[in-house]
């Protein structure tokens, strides 16, 4: 039981991995040893799927946006972009056609992939495994998805590396590269002997934030999925604790996406702002 | 850790989606949203603004009717005063008539005395005149005798 209970999560958290190898492109357990040049199928479709259905939703509300009565559609579009809206007014003081739009597409998003942790963890594997067995003559056991991209770091850094780009091109736009060096060796003790010591203390505090910020939603939605896995093999009393945790995960996901998008406001904010 | 090339198609894909959004889907949500907002606005100030004209009307009615009604009072009274007065000139004029027709009515009876008091004498003239020949039993030639009727006419 206890190598299947182990076999199980496992399988749970193994992606869906696609590489190219020397007899052409191989799937899963034939690219282990394929290293950097492997793609997560399961995490860039889905995110790919999620991220087409934030976008065309909105996308055909802003195309027959009236100002006039909205519909209810229109409303609830309005409500989230509203509320983007303020929390960047709120932070953010500049003017910057980028920023707003950026923390929608990063709130909306994340939110969206860390909803798929709502989706019970056997349902998605199992119809892949059904489809791989009877439709394509596999092992069951060797069809792989995962389907919430959020608890693949791959995912989450690639939007927290996105962010610290941006803090990067942002601090030098309005500081200028004197400005930016200055910022990163006269903080936070203003004598020249002590610029090597600043650099280090400021390089870490700016490695730190696209770091904890990829971090930190991989490691609350992992965890939470992990624990998803782990109630799913307690038996039938699974049930109400799967509820618990679900309603749980009421506050975690939204607040996740929300903390990512807020911080994202700051980081940039604070790139406009000159010491 | 297992970082490998799904970071970049996830970074491209994250870079299409925000410049997807920035063009395609803030703009034009975002621009009906302010532009319902400043619709809502204007409406509120207009009927704020309505209100207040509302009052101002209300005050400008009241201050007219109040206006209205001492006008009134006044038309009122200069009305009853003229009465009176009209009413004090027709008695006047009255009495005047009254005076006069009296007057006249007066004068028309004295004519009267006067006349019948004239022919009376006449006839009293005659009559002496008759009596006279009577008295004498023969006729006096009266054309003769005039000036004596006459002075006998004038005496009585």
């Amino acid at each position: 039981m206890a190598a299947d209970t182990g076999s199980y999560i496992k399988h749970h958290l193994t992606n869906w991995t696609m590489c190219s190898t020397d007899s052409g492109i191989a799937f899963n357990k034939a690219c282990t040893d394929a290293g950097f040049w492997t793609l997560h199928v399961d995490t860039l479709g889905w995110s790919i799927v999620l991220g087409l259905i934030f976008l065309l939703t909105f996308r055909s509300v802003a195309k027959k946006a009236s100002t006039g009565v909205p519909g209810k559609l229109q409303c609830a579009v309005e409500m989230v972009v509203d509320f983007v809206d303020k929390s960047v007014k709120e932070t953010f003081h500049g003017k910057n056609a980028l920023i707003a739009p950026l923390s929608l597409t990063i709130f909306v998003w994340v939110l969206l992939m860390n909803a798929m942790d709502w989706v019970p963890v056997d349902w998605i594997p199992t119809v892949a495994g059904l489809i791989g067995q009877y439709g394509l003559g596999m092992d069951p056991h060797d069809v792989y998805i995962k389907s919430v991209p959020t608890t693949d770091m791959n995912m989450t850094f690639a939007l927290s590396i996105g962010v610290f780009f941006l803090i990067i091109y942002y601090s030098i736009k309005v500081k200028g590269v004197g400005g930016f060096m200055k910022e990163l060796t006269l903080q936070p003790f203003n004598h020249w002997a002590f610029i090597p010591v600043n650099f280090i203390l400021e390089s870490v505090t700016l490695i730190a934030r696209p770091v904890s910020l990829a971090l930190r939603l991989f490691g609350n939605l992992y965890a939470g999925e992990l624990i998803f896995i782990l109630i799913a093999t307690i038996g039938l009393f699974q049930l109400p604790v799967h509820f618990l945790w679900a309603a749980f995960h009421l506050l975690v996901i939204p607040l996740q996406a929300f903390i990512f998008m807020m911080l994202t406001i700051v980081y940039l904010s604070l790139a406009h702002e000159d010491h | 850790m297992n970082i490998n090339a799904t970071l970049i198609g996830e970074s491209i894909a994250f870079i299409v989606f925000v410049i997807f959004c920035m063009k395609f889907v803030w703009p034009p949500i975002i621009g009906a949203i302010e532009e319902r907002q400043k619709t809502i606005a204007d409406g509120l100030a207009a009927g704020e603004k309505a209100e207040k004209d509302l009052e101002l009307a209300r005050d400008n009615i009241k201050a007219q009717l109040k206006e209205a009604k001492a006008q009134a009072a006044e038309i009122v009274d200069a009305a009853k005063k003229r009465e009176a007065q009209l009413i004090e000139e027709a008695a006047d004029k009255a009495k005047a008539e009254r005076e006069k027709i009296i007057a006249s009515g007066h004068a028309e009876i004295e004519s009267e005395r006067n006349r019948a008091r004239e022919e009376l004498r006449q006839q009293v003239a005659v009559l002496a005149v008759a009596g006279a020949e009577k008295i004498l039993e023969r006729s006096i030639d009266a054309a003769e005798h005039s000036d004596i009727l006459d002075k006998l006419v004038a005496e009585l």
